[in-house]
């Protein structure tokens, strides 16, 4: 095992810490997330209220809490989704080249060439709004790019002589991609799906943020510091706490994701981004 | 290279006509009646025959495409259906002042991102290099939204130094009203990007630096800010100039969001709103127009590539 970089333990254990505390969440928050209040409106952080109250005397620690289930399912859904739809593409189009390859590829080239914020407002715009339409409208945008770097992986590794050996002994084409293939795709295929975390965690917040994700009176982290914009003055706090969260989750699991990748394949450093 | 220039603009035609079939089928063909999207969920039945009848809502899927399809050509976009106006001047207007914040951005985050990039990869392990590389970890991974909440409350509620939100002309207020009111969203707008743009400026820096052809412009004597001016740099910024285009892509993003935040009347915002009141035509008008002004920006970068590429001979050992 090769040495493991202290920025990847690091980052490692806040992600943990905060899946725990996701869990954990509904049975130690203090209060009931979505209990209004309105004696203790708008009050500042205190022993009591440790991220203070917001506009309805709810109490933020909690309702951060409540919400931390949801940046990690965006984060983890979309990108499993991604990863799902877009890894088996990727793989036919190496393998089965001619037209097959040519429609994916076309298709991927038209996805990437619109901005994926917009792609995720466009497809989220006609429905109604909620936790699993924006978790799978991130899946969706994040999908080209799981074809892509699969497509790629694969055809380094088509060319390789295991994979000569399997089809001169007469195997498939099933086999030959699930057995011999997949197995020694994985190190960059990883390494993308971490990295891919990130953006898909940002990107779902966005578009939370904007009003197409989860909806109040839930309490999904960049929804809440949408909500928060009226109060900015008199109580920053119901929009920093969330916000301050979403921040060390986005750059734990970057750190995570850049260290995996120095880990396990070098070659791709100073990539990243979109 | 007349070759090239065709076929990537024939691409750039096929990406919009096909960009046309993606939004209308998104739009039209996902379950849900676009009169009952309109009227909400109290509407009569009358009411929605009659507005189906009169946006032609009845007539096959094909020719409502063909309709809307051959406006586009003409420049008509169709009603905004909330403002009961052409929605191409409103397009137009909006994406006029987005391409103000668009411009100021992309410049801004090209100069300072290279600049920094270039000083971080000659000075690697300097203090001022770390300092670099620990604010960009930070800086690409805080969401714009919460950026434009931290500069709200610090430049605008503590300091009162900038307005919080709005735009205003040059005309009205003048340069310095119309530059206060473009500070705070430029600036959240580039954080992310100069962080972005100076960490591959640096690592495509570093490997030049490291590479034969600079080993040999040392050799033979060159002082060495002559061999990293003209023998380094000019093959580090070239794929400085592909991460561009791409910014541009998230810039666009980056714009929906902060102009909502800002309340700056640009594209981004109309498109906000033209989604939260499903407002139909004026939401299909800018998704195209958005998505063909990065295409073009993508078109651009691949020319200016290609132009700068054969001179500069970029070294056999990719990677």
């Amino acid at each position: 095992m090769r040495h493991i970089p202290r920025t990847l333990w690091v980052g490692g254990t806040i992600v943990t810490a905060i899946c725990i505390l996701a869990v954990l969440g509904p049975w130690i928050a203090p209060f009931d997330p979505d209990a209004f209040a309105v004696r203790s409106r708008l009050e500042p952080p205190s022993a009591t209220h440790w991220f203070g109250t917001d506009e309805f005397g709810r109490d933020v620690f909690s309702r951060v809490l409540a919400g931390a289930h949801h940046s990690l399912l965006m984060g983890f859904g979309a990108t499993l989704i991604s990863l799902v739809i877009g890894v088996p593409l990727g793989l036919i189009a190496a393998f089965r080249r001619g037209w097959t390859e040519e429609t994916i590829m076309r298709g991927v080239d038209l996805m990437i060439s619109i901005p994926p914020v917009l792609l995720g407002l466009l497809i989220l715009a006609v429905s109604d709004p909620g936790l699993f339409k924006t978790i799978l409208a991130v899946g969706l945008v994040y999908v080209p790019i799981m074809t892509r770097v699969s497509r790629a992986v694969a055809l380094d590794l088509l060319a390789e002589d295991f994979v000569e050996a399997a089809r001169a002994r007469g195997e498939g084409g099933y086999h030959i991609l699930v057995r011999e293939i997949l197995p020694n795709a994985w190190p960059p295929l990883i390494v993308e799906t971490a990295l891919r975390i990130t953006f898909a965690i940002l990107l779902g917040s966005a578009l939370s943020f904007l009003g197409l994700g989860p909806q109040p009176p839930d309490s999904e982290w960049g929804l809440m510091i949408a909500e928060s914009r009226p109060f900015i003055s008199e109580a920053p706090w119901i929009g920093l706490a969330p916000g301050l969260c979403l921040c060390l989750l986005l750059i734990a699991v970057n750190v995570v994701g850049e260290g995996l990748r120095d880990l396990l394949d070098p070659r791709l450093r100073g990539r990243g981004h979109g | 290279m007349t070759g090239f220039l065709v076929r990537r603009f024939a691409s750039v035609v096929f990406v919009l006509w096909a960009m046309t079939v993606v939004v209308f089928a998104i739009v039209h063909v996902l379950p849900g009646s676009v009169a009952h999207m309109i009227l909400g969920e109290y509407a009569t039945n009358e009411a929605i025959a009659d507005l189906e009848l009169r946006l032609g809502l009845n007539d096959p899927l094909y020719l409502q495409y063909w309709r809307w399809f051959t406006g586009l050509l003409q420049g008509d976009f169709g009603n905004s259906l909330t403002m009961d106006r052409p929605a191409a001047p409103l397009i137009l207007e909006a994406l006029g002042r987005s391409a103000i914040l668009a411009s100021i951005s992309i410049v801004l985050v090209a100069i300072i991102g290279i600049g920094l990039g270039i000083h971080s990869a000659t000075h690697v392990g300097s203090w001022s290099d770390r300092a670099l590389t620990l604010m960009q970890y930070f800086f690409i991974a805080v969401p714009e939204f919460f950026w434009c909440i931290l500069v709200i409350i610090f430049f605008a509620v503590w300091l009162g130094w900038l307005p919080a939100t709005g735009y205003s002309p040059i005309a009205e207020a003048g340069l310095l009203g119309w530059a206060k009111h473009l500070i705070l969203p430029v600036s959240t707008l580039v954080l992310g990007l100069i962080a972005h743009v100076s960490r591959l400026v640096r690592s495509s820096m570093l490997e030049a630096i490291e590479s034969r052809y600079v080993l040999a412009a040392r050799a033979k004597g060159l002082p060495e800010r002559l061999v990293l001016r003209r023998h380094a740099l000019p093959n580090a910024l070239l794929p400085a100039i592909t991460v561009l285009a791409v910014d541009v892509g998230i810039l666009m993003g980056g714009i929906v969001v902060v102009e909502s935040v800002f309340a700056f009347p640009g594209l981004g915002r109309m498109l906000i709103y033209a989604i939260e009141n499903q407002d139909i035509p004026l939401m299909m008008g800018g998704m195209i127009v958005i998505t063909a002004v990065y295409a073009i920006a993508n078109l651009v970068a691949d020319i200016l590539y290609a132009v700068l590429n054969p001179r500069i001979r970029v070294s056999g050992s990719a990677g």
